[in-house]
């Protein structure tokens, strides 16, 4: 079964940071429909950079060291609701392999269920609120159902499937937290833009994975 | 979605445009303001912090000048954490404000309602409560374009807001009187705008919202948030008076109240314009038999570079009254002696 060091950990940082490059004015306009119009480059200060402290200070650190790195680079940068909320996301994922030098496809499966877990506590956030706990969510309960016996790449794509299904359910949900909040109705028939990113980040994580099982 | 033309900006990398900025505000204002050691987005009054005093920071994000660090001076507060452009600074300059602005007393945290900035400054006072200062927070939610009131969002109303709390402060009345004249001035402070035009962030340089050629969104959020209702433009005095009965319902003035009057340019909106909401506003305000002690008109909460303005009305009392008029001296905003 494949196992993912440090060096795997940095190249998963480096392809979300070119995948929200990419995606970048795409974010920030779902964002200018529902909200202040900067997700994409909030989003992109952000990962930009973690890629660049990871490409100097990264060799020989364990996975949880990377996230835990990643995570406040992340939140320095960044600050907005998504610093602190992907800041917590990092920092609970660097907690589940504390320790490890390599981890294994059970440990992704524990990785996205703590992202999630700390992103719900953070923003005291549910499912059915039009955020991308909405995304997260049912990622976190999809890899968790795929964990026994579930290869890597079984487990990261069933929950980027559940993920993506997730935030394209936030279309038709009025929002209950965050900016688009005030806007009642008018936000229904709007993906969030919270959901968008983090179900590009799952399917990242899904590619990534794929790269690499066996 | 059609592309839009890129609006035309004054920029060099626009990664760098909020650094960019503080430093030639560095340079503009050095009687006034100064970098803190300790991190290069915390702006610290050169004379406003002193032991015994309560510490006001404010802060949040870049693209609202002279909003937040504009108001940094003595009378006013003591420190302002920069964000990135509409976005919350993260806790460690407001850690690095609070440092510098605590007088051994306490410090306020003041900002405007939004849950980026919630989390980080509530990360921030967890953070302090670990090196022994106290911080406190209050929030300004004075946008009565938003009906549920836990989230009505802080707006141009902050001006009013911040003033009383920073002159409670210079007065160097305890830790609590601070915070109860802060809550007390957001609670009498009632802003609503409208956008005429979008705003355009540095890094797109494309509107960051879509509003027909003839068209104007009452109720518009000072990020660009959809507001109320959008409808087509209407006359100077017809969007004064629909913004004016808002505020009236809300606020609910009795014959011979005073007030302090802001009629805010979100960025582009020419002080011509503003001249002449604020005439049908004194206009409204006299027929209700509601006196103005105080006018202040231009850009004071902006929205990077979006068309279309903003009213409060800061409803004085005695006390009120006596903190808006106590002076202060910011690198971007004097009053009193």
């Amino acid at each position: 079964m494949a196992t993912l060091n440090g060096a795997d950990f940095v190249a998963l940082f480096q392809a979300i940071a070119q995948m929200i490059e990419r995606e970048r004015d795409h974010l920030s306009a779902l964002d200018g429909v529902i909200g202040d119009g900067d997700h994409g480059v909030t989003m992109s200060i952000g990962f930009q950079a973690v890629d660049k402290v990871l490409a100097n200070e990264a060799s020989g650190r364990t996975p949880a060291d990377i996230c835990m790195l990643a995570a406040k680079t992340f939140l320095n940068a960044v600050g907005a609701s998504v610093g602190p909320l992907y800041a917590t996301a990092l920092m609970r994922a660097g907690a589940a392999v504390k320790g490890k030098s390599d981890v294994g496809a059970e440990d992704v499966a524990d990785i996205i269920a703590a992202m999630a877990a700390g992103i719900e506590h953070r923003g005291k956030a549910e499912p059915g609120q039009k955020t991308m706990v909405d995304a997260w969510h049912p990622a976190a309960e999809a890899a968790l159902g795929a964990k026994a016996g579930g290869s890597l790449k079984d487990i990261t794509a069933a929950a980027a499937d559940a993920g993506r299904a997730g935030a394209e359910a936030t279309g038709s949900m009025v929002a209950g937290k965050g900016r688009s909040a005030n806007l009642g109705d008018r936000a229904v028939g709007h993906i969030d833009p919270g959901a968008a990113s983090a179900a590009m980040i799952l399917d990242t994580i899904a590619q990534w994975a794929s790269e690499r099982a066996d | 979605m059609s592309p839009a033309p890129k609006v035309k900006k004054l920029l060099n990398d626009p990664d760098n445009a909020v650094d960019e900025m503080l430093e030639g505000i560095l340079l503009a204002h050095p009687d006034h303001l100064v970098m803190s050691d300790e991190h290069h987005r915390a702006i610290i009054a050169k004379h406003g912090p002193r032991p015994g005093k309560v510490g006001l920071v404010i802060g949040g994000g870049s693209g609202h000048e002279p909003t937040f660090v504009g108001f940094v001076g003595r009378g006013l507060a003591d420190a302002a954490a920069i964000g990135n452009v509409f976005a919350s600074p993260p806790p460690d300059p407001a850690i690095a404000c609070a440092k510098a602005a605590s007088g051994g007393e306490g410090v306020l945290f003041m900002y405007g309602n939004y849950a980026g900035d919630v989390m980080n400054f509530d990360m921030a006072t967890e953070m302090l409560a670990m090196d022994d200062i106290e911080a406190r927070t209050v929030l300004t939610t004075d946008d009565v374009a938003v009906e549920n009131l836990e989230r009505r969002r802080g707006v141009a109303g902050n001006f009013f807001i911040f003033k009383a709390a920073g002159a409670a402060c210079d007065k160097m009345l305890s830790f609590d009187e601070c915070e109860r004249i802060a809550r007390k001035a957001n609670a009498h402070t009632f802003t609503m705008g409208v956008g005429l035009t979008a705003c355009s962030l540095p890094q797109t340089r494309v509107p960051s919202f879509e509003l027909g050629p003839e068209e104007m969104e009452i109720g518009l959020g000072i990020h660009g948030e959809p507001g109320v209702r959008k409808g087509p433009l209407d006359t100077a005095d017809a969007v004064t008076d629909e913004i004016v009965d808002k505020i009236f319902a809300e606020m609910d003035p009795e014959p011979g109240e005073e007030v302090a009057v802001l009629v805010n340019s979100l960025g582009a909106t020419p002080l011509m314009e503003l001249y002449i909401v604020n005439r049908r506003l004194n206009q409204r305000l006299k027929d209700r038999d509601i006196s103005v002690h105080a006018s202040w008109v231009g850009p004071y909460c902006t929205s990077l570079d979006m068309s279309g303005m903003s009213i409060t009305l800061h409803r004085l009392d005695g006390e009120l009254t006596g903190l808006l008029d106590h002076p202060c001296d910011c690198a971007m905003f004097r009053a009193g002696q």
